[in-house]
């Protein structure tokens, strides 16, 4: 099929007698982690974009794509690698990844150095929106801190007093709690943070029942989610004391969450129940490719690609002019997803997020659902610092 | 409320102990009995648990999934014995240690490769799936307790097994010195197999009770096996009762040291600077522990007599 499609493509340009450009196909690197407890949602990624080229005729822009994927490892040394890999042998007009923030901000350097455009479909770390923001890096997700702010936002608009927050002891866990208490003034009981892929959070709960505070949130991605979620809700704690949280109860942990994360909240910029008639369209595809209800992750996968398109087809299909590329990038001209989306100063989104809640569809499989809208047009905390150095 | 606190964190740390108790005593045979560095022990408890998140999927009960992930480990374990651990035991330690790592790389994407990177989702069996309330507000599961007893209960089959038969004697005379064993007309190529096989196995048993607690996925067991590793340090390497000694040991001071230190440490610090501290601190204690036995017990609490 997909030989087919090329050689279509060929006839077509030579019938047309198009330019030696318009027959090379259009490169993308995806560097995602594939591998590793934490690859399932690198493959979301992945299936997301590749939906999404699928969608577009295998084109992007009107030019034939080659898509080359590649395992990061979830290591930055293995990711620099794969990187110089793509760029200086591969010679890619387009680097979409990576999922981890350490990740981005290892392989940011010799991306943007080599003017390449670098569109991150989930990473969105803090020193990449502020000072170190770059024409040509651009993230189709969020900045990392504001699905937290929107639980924070969340707990403050209803009035809780006492909220005990748990996250992993890394960079990226002290972020989150950080950006919770950027919009909650209430009181603090515990900043608990336990090693990195803990498994058994008995003891915690334990404390939790102690404490009895209004909410808990947390940050507990992947495995650890997972565990936290079952364990919370087998202490009977998920009745009594709400479950607040970010990147916790998601597409890619409900399967072997599934009931025990009913009515656990999350922040999100989208769900697969958003009411549009693209995003339904999207979610119905995706459940039928890969037999799986997709995350944000395959969203944005989703719109990475969508986004470049635009970009592509506005410059009628040249990528050497790499002003004009970046300028059709930064307009992310197309229809995203998630309905409301543009690119802030610092190549961030300006999006609306939402509270949402997991539950279970009458099919039985397992999704989040829009409970509320939390932020409109909002923009991330870091952009002003962005466009003081620009 | 306190003392109702430590009840409970204490059950926790006795659970989280027996669990490394079943990986360690598998390890330390090998290493005592053998002279083998295992690292792949580990990956045992993982197949373990995919064996039993498997069977209880296929036959929809955990109890069968659990009887039949037994003899299926035990099997992988031999297998692994025969392909690759038995033309290594003449080898020194960092060949095994090379070899026996690269083990682990292969079978965590094996797993990956043949269930998917996703955690699997193993239901808790219905009978104990109840709860009992031992603090205001907070449900122990039952399931949880059936660990304690079922930890327990190996324990105890594993000492009469080690002290009072014929194998068991084979087993702790091997460990004290193999060489003379062999000499004595025992097939210890055969000795090792069987403690090799049980060892896996026991780790196998460990991976399959905590599927319905924890997340089934790929690497889960390689956190565990550094433990592992310090229990069998801190037991004396060989020692049966040394690492059911050590595991319980690391268990309650592991768990009551991240639920108490920043509190303690409240009483001399300011709230903020204590749980800060205490946080910092709390992980570190069962190397401390290790370092400090190590310091007045060179060969470990329970070393084997050579």
């Amino acid at each position: 099929m997909r030989k087919l499609a090329s050689i279509l493509g060929l006839a077509a340009a030579i019938g047309g007698g198009a330019s030696a450009e318009a027959q090379e196909k259009l490169k993308v690197g995806l560097l995602l982690t594939l591998s590793g407890p934490s690859a399932v949602l690198g493959q979301q990624a992945r299936d997301g974009f590749q939906l999404a080229v699928k969608d577009l005729g295998g084109k992007l822009g009107g030019r034939d794509v080659e898509v080359i994927v590649v395992d990061d490892e979830l290591k930055p040394d293995v990711a620099i690698t794969k990187v110089k890999g793509l760029l200086e042998r591969d010679r890619v007009d387009f680097v979409v990844g990576p999922i981890f923030s350490n990740v981005a901000v290892a392989v940011h350097k010799p991306i943007v150095d080599s003017k390449t455009f670098f569109i991150s479909p989930n990473a969105g770390p803090s020193n990449l929106a502020g000072k170190a923001c770059n024409p040509y890096f651009y993230a189709v997700s969020y900045q990392n801190d504001q699905n937290h702010e929107v639980m924070g936002k969340v707990a403050q608009n209803r009035g809780y007093k006492n909220v005990y927050l748990l996250a992993p002891n890394y960079q990226a866990g002290k972020d989150s709690l950080a950006g919770f208490k950027r919009h909650f003034t209430g009181n603090v009981v515990e900043e608990s943070y336990v090693p990195l892929n803990t498994l058994d959070f008995q003891s915690e709960l334990a404390k939790i029942a102690s404490m009895n505070p209004d909410a808990i949130f947390t940050f507990m991605p992947g495995g650890m989610g997972v565990n936290l979620v079952k364990q919370y809700r087998a202490a009977g704690l998920a009745d009594r004391i709400p479950f607040l949280s970010a990147f916790t109860v998601d597409e890619s942990t409900l399967p072997a969450q599934q009931d025990a994360a009913i009515g656990m909240f999350g922040g999100s910029n989208w769900a697969p129940n958003l009411d549009t008639p693209e995003n339904k369209r999207f979610v119905a595809a995706y459940e039928q490719a890969y037999n799986a209800v997709p995350g944000s992750y395959s969203m944005h996968g989703y719109d990475a690609a969508l986004l470049i398109d635009s970009a592509v087809k506005a410059t009628g299909g040249k990528t050497d002019n790499k002003d004009a590329l970046g300028a059709a990038l930064r307009k992310a001209d197309f229809k995203s997803l998630r309905g409301d989306f543009k690119f802030g100063t610092n190549g961030f989104p300006i999006q609306d997020f939402y509270a949402v809640k997991a539950a279970k569809r009458p099919d039985g499989k397992f999704q989040t659902e829009i409970v509320e809208k939390v932020f409109d047009n909002s923009t991330d905390a870091y952009a002003k610092e962005c466009a003081a150095t620009n | 409320m306190t003392t109702t606190l430590l009840f409970v964190q204490t059950l926790n740390g006795l659970q989280f102990g027996l669990i490394l108790f079943l990986i360690a005593a598998g390890l330390t045979l090998v290493f005592g009995v053998m002279d083998f560095v295992n690292l792949a022990h580990g990956v045992q408890y993982m197949v373990g648990a995919y064996f039993a998140a498997a069977f209880t999927a296929y036959t929809g009960s955990f109890l069968y999934g659990l009887l039949l992930a037994l003899p299926a480990t035990l099997a992988f374990g031999l297998l692994l014995e025969v392909l690759v651990f038995r033309h290594l035991y003449d080898r020194d330690h960092l060949d095994q240690v090379l070899a026996t790592f690269g083990i682990i790389l292969f079978l965590n994407q094996g797993v990956k490769f043949v269930w998917g990177a996703a955690p699997l989702f193993v239901p808790v069996p219905d009978a104990l799936s109840g709860s009992i309330q031992i603090m205001p507000g907070l449900l122990y599961p039952v399931y949880r307790l059936a660990i304690i007893g079922a930890g327990l209960g190996v324990a105890a089959l594993l000492y009469v097994l080690v002290n009072h038969t014929r194998v068991g004697m084979l087993v702790r005379a091997g460990a004290t010195n193999a060489p003379m064993v062999s000499a004595l007309g025992v097939d210890i190529r055969r000795l090792f197999m069987v403690v090799f096989g049980f060892g896996a196995m026991l780790a196998g048993f460990a991976g399959g009770m905590v599927a319905p607690i924890l997340s089934v996925e790929p690497g889960m067991g390689d956190n565990l096996l550094i433990l592992a590793f310090v229990v069998i340090v801190i037991g004396g390497i060989g020692s049966i009762r040394g690492a059911f000694i050590a595991a319980l040991l690391i268990g309650l001071v592991d768990t009551l040291g991240r639920g108490f230190a920043p509190a303690l440490l409240r009483v001399v610090l300011d709230p903020g600077d204590a749980s800060q501290t205490g946080r910092a601190v709390a992980p570190m204690l069962i190397y401390i522990l290790m370092a400090a036995v190590l310091f007045f017990r060179p060969s470990g609490l329970f070393p084997v007599k050579r």
